[in-house]
């Protein structure tokens, strides 16, 4: 009973700070200046389908540049002793406790004409390379700071694999490739999936990311969004209309990924040798 | 039926962090025998199994398999099965898919696999339930799927770790009947791991005793009950009361203040052993017509018969019978020749068989008695 009554606390919250925003953009979205209803700010949203097309491009690169560099890493982890596995961790977490916007700000010295990188080319004697304010930085930027976020559920899928499955597997004949591949793989596709949603979400909204690193030339959705209620062209309804089409977008994809979830049957195709 | 090794361990050593588990450990395991590794946790049994399974590399030693050393194979190449002691089913997979993984791995035709699975699912009663998830099964269908998994692949030797550990009493039995006959029908070796006694003695063609890593005894279920070689084999296997004796001569051996006719010999004259008397195996009657007598100190009735404890010059013997006695009452016991078990005394000596709540002030009053009354040697050292 005292669990119940403390329940309306959370439930009071959501309604406050999640139902209630959400209503609130819906409304902004579908409403002009004077409050009329509208679809007029779909499709101004139509026009900047190039940001919207790059923002997700650059998302989908980045968390598959982060699954590619995070699940070999979570897997290694794995392997080890329990005790260097908390001080990986560990190292893992660390730059995360560090403010992001400093985070990024580093990257921004080091990618800059004269930044850190280029002054230890040019010692070794090539040209300048402009590495800022390209949508590569962009992506750099978004996997460097989103990639714990692919390594730890990944990390925690294959850690929580009852090691006696695996020695099962070998014991009826499944060599390394094969316990990975019809045992490990699929066990840890959970983690996967989540990793994936937790590094795309972030990346295709970002906009610290894209300002800092990618110049005029690569804004994304984030970026667009934020004009709209801080910048000169101020229109949060049109804000509010971007917001909206992106989160629509954003779980269409996290249904497309949970369906992959359920299915595991494409792997049995997978052989070894 | 000619019987010829299948496994052989030879001087096996394996330590865990420097703890040694088993040293020098050699045993051969004769093909299609049913052979039961019984020991408490910590013996030794299951590393044994791992190492048979591939799933431990011994420190040194070899192991071989129908005479070919397999030591350095991985476990994924060795033709045996196992079966864990959590089952260890793949969660990702069903039924059927679980009985099949083996025959996947090796690429077998469609139509092959179908056929064995379903085979298999009839032979552990398990038809039609080929898509069920394995979460959705009970612990003894999801040991009937182990066994199935294992057994589809047509391992010359099975391998169980605990295997019924989980189940309840009723179910445990059935199961036990039913892997008996399993091995039976199909021929082939099965390697069985437990710390119940009783499901050894069941199950075995061969029992294995183990302790701290060494084998205590090697033989037949009723060799191991009926002719234990030391007090820990006679404790660990069903109940027994364990009492200082001496070998007068052959076929005549001297415990609890008198001289008692055996049917063991071949041991040096007045010779110091441990004596075994089953607790069923003793007669009660009255005082007077006894060969030993002493005060009943407690009964309890556990259903098929009752124990009694009773008090024999501050040795608690425990007898079972289908009679019940009062607490408190003088009985007698008659011993014959066949109910007495001689075994040499071993490090085991002294630890097991009595029935007192063991203490050192019992033991002080026990050894007091003995040497009082029946001014005997019977001085162990403590």
């Amino acid at each position: 009973m005292k669990i119940k009554n403390f329940s309306i606390v959370y439930i009071l919250w959501m309604l406050i700070f999640t139902i209630i925003p959400m209503a609130l953009i819906f409304i902004f979205a579908f409403t002009d200046k004077s409050g009329e209803f509208t679809l007029e700010n779909f499709f101004y949203v139509g026009r900047y389908s190039n940001v919207f097309l790059r923002s997700i491009g650059l998302g989908a690169i980045s968390t598959i540049v982060c699954l590619i560099l995070g699940y070999p890493l979570a897997y290694i982890i794995s392997k080890i002793s329990v005790d260097k596995q908390n001080i990986v961790i560990m190292l893992i977490m660390l730059p995360m406790w560090i403010n992001f916007l400093l985070r990024t700000y580093a990257w921004m010295t080091i990618l800059e004409n004269n930044g850190l990188l280029n002054r230890f080319l040019s010692i070794l004697g090539v040209a300048p390379i402009s590495f800022i304010n390209t949508s590569g930085a962009v992506v750099l930027g978004m996997v460097y700071n989103f990639l714990p976020y692919m390594i730890l559920p990944i990390y925690s899928a294959i850690a929580k694999i009852d090691k006696r499955i695996v020695e099962a597997a070998q014991d009826l004949g499944a060599g390394k490739c094969n316990v990975f591949l019809k045992v490990l793989l699929p066990l840890s596709l959970p983690g996967v999936i989540s990793g994936i949603t937790m590094v795309f979400v972030p990346a295709v909204s970002t906009f610290i990311i894209s300002k800092m690193l990618g110049g005029g030339a690569n804004i994304l959705i984030g970026d667009l969004i934020e004009m709209q209620f801080l910048g000169s062209t101020y229109n949060p309804h049109l804000g509010s209309a971007i917001s909206f089409v992106l989160m629509i977008l954003i779980f269409i994809s996290i249904g497309i990924m949970n369906q992959f979830d359920d299915s595991d049957e494409d792997l049995d195709e997978v052989g070894c040798k | 039926m000619k019987k010829d090794t299948i496994i052989s361990l030879k001087n096996i050593t394996v330590s865990f962090n420097g703890n040694i588990v088993l040293k020098n450990f050699n045993l051969d395991i004769k093909n299609r025998d049913f052979v039961t590794l019984l020991g408490s946790s910590g013996c030794g049994k299951t590393t044994i199994l791992r190492i048979i399974a591939g799933f431990v590399q011994p420190d040194s030693g070899s192991i071989f398999f129908a005479g070919k050393d397999v030591t350095k194979m991985p476990a994924h190449k060795r033709e045996v099965n196992t079966i864990f002691q959590n089952y260890a089913l793949f969660p990702h997979l069903n039924v059927y898919e679980n009985i099949a993984f083996g025959m996947r791995i090796q690429k077998k035709p469609e139509d092959e696999i179908k056929n064995k699975v379903q085979e298999m699912l009839k032979m552990v009663s398990l038809s039609g339930f080929e898509k069920r998830n394995i979460a959705n099964l009970s612990g003894g269908q999801q040991q009937r799927v182990a066994i199935a998994r294992a057994l589809v692949n047509n391992p010359k030797v099975l391998l169980l770790d605990e295997p019924l550990g989980a189940l309840d009493l009723k179910l445990r039995k059935d199961m036990q009947a039913e892997l008996k006959k399993i091995q039976q029908k199909m021929g082939i070796t099965f390697i069985f791991v437990t710390h119940d006694q009783e499901e050894a003695l069941s199950m075995s063609d061969t029992v294995i005793v183990m302790d701290n890593g060494n084998i205590q005894q090697i033989g037949s279920p009723q060799d191991i009950y009926n002719e234990p070689q030391n007090a820990f084999v006679a404790d660990f296997i069903g109940e027994s009361n364990i009492i200082d004796g001496i070998m007068i001569d052959d076929y005549l051996v001297e415990f609890a203040g008198r001289k008692f006719k055996c049917l063991d010999s071949g041991f040096a004259k007045n010779e110091k052993v441990d004596v075994v008397i089953r607790p069923e195996d003793i007669e009660v009657t009255s005082p007077e017509n006894g060969h030993i007598s002493g005060t009943v100190t407690s009964v309890t009735f556990i259903g098929v018969h009752y124990e009694i404890i009773v008090d024999i010059d501050g040795f608690k013997w425990m007898i079972q019978s289908t009679d019940s006695q009062k607490s408190g009452d003088v009985i007698g016991l008659i011993l014959q020749p066949d109910d007495i078990h001689i075994m040499k005394k071993s490090e085991y000596s002294g630890e097991y068989g009595d029935y007192s709540a063991f203490s050192d002030e019992m033991y002080e009053i026990y050894e007091e008695n003995l040497l009082y009354d029946c001014n005997c040697n019977v001085s162990e050292k403590k």
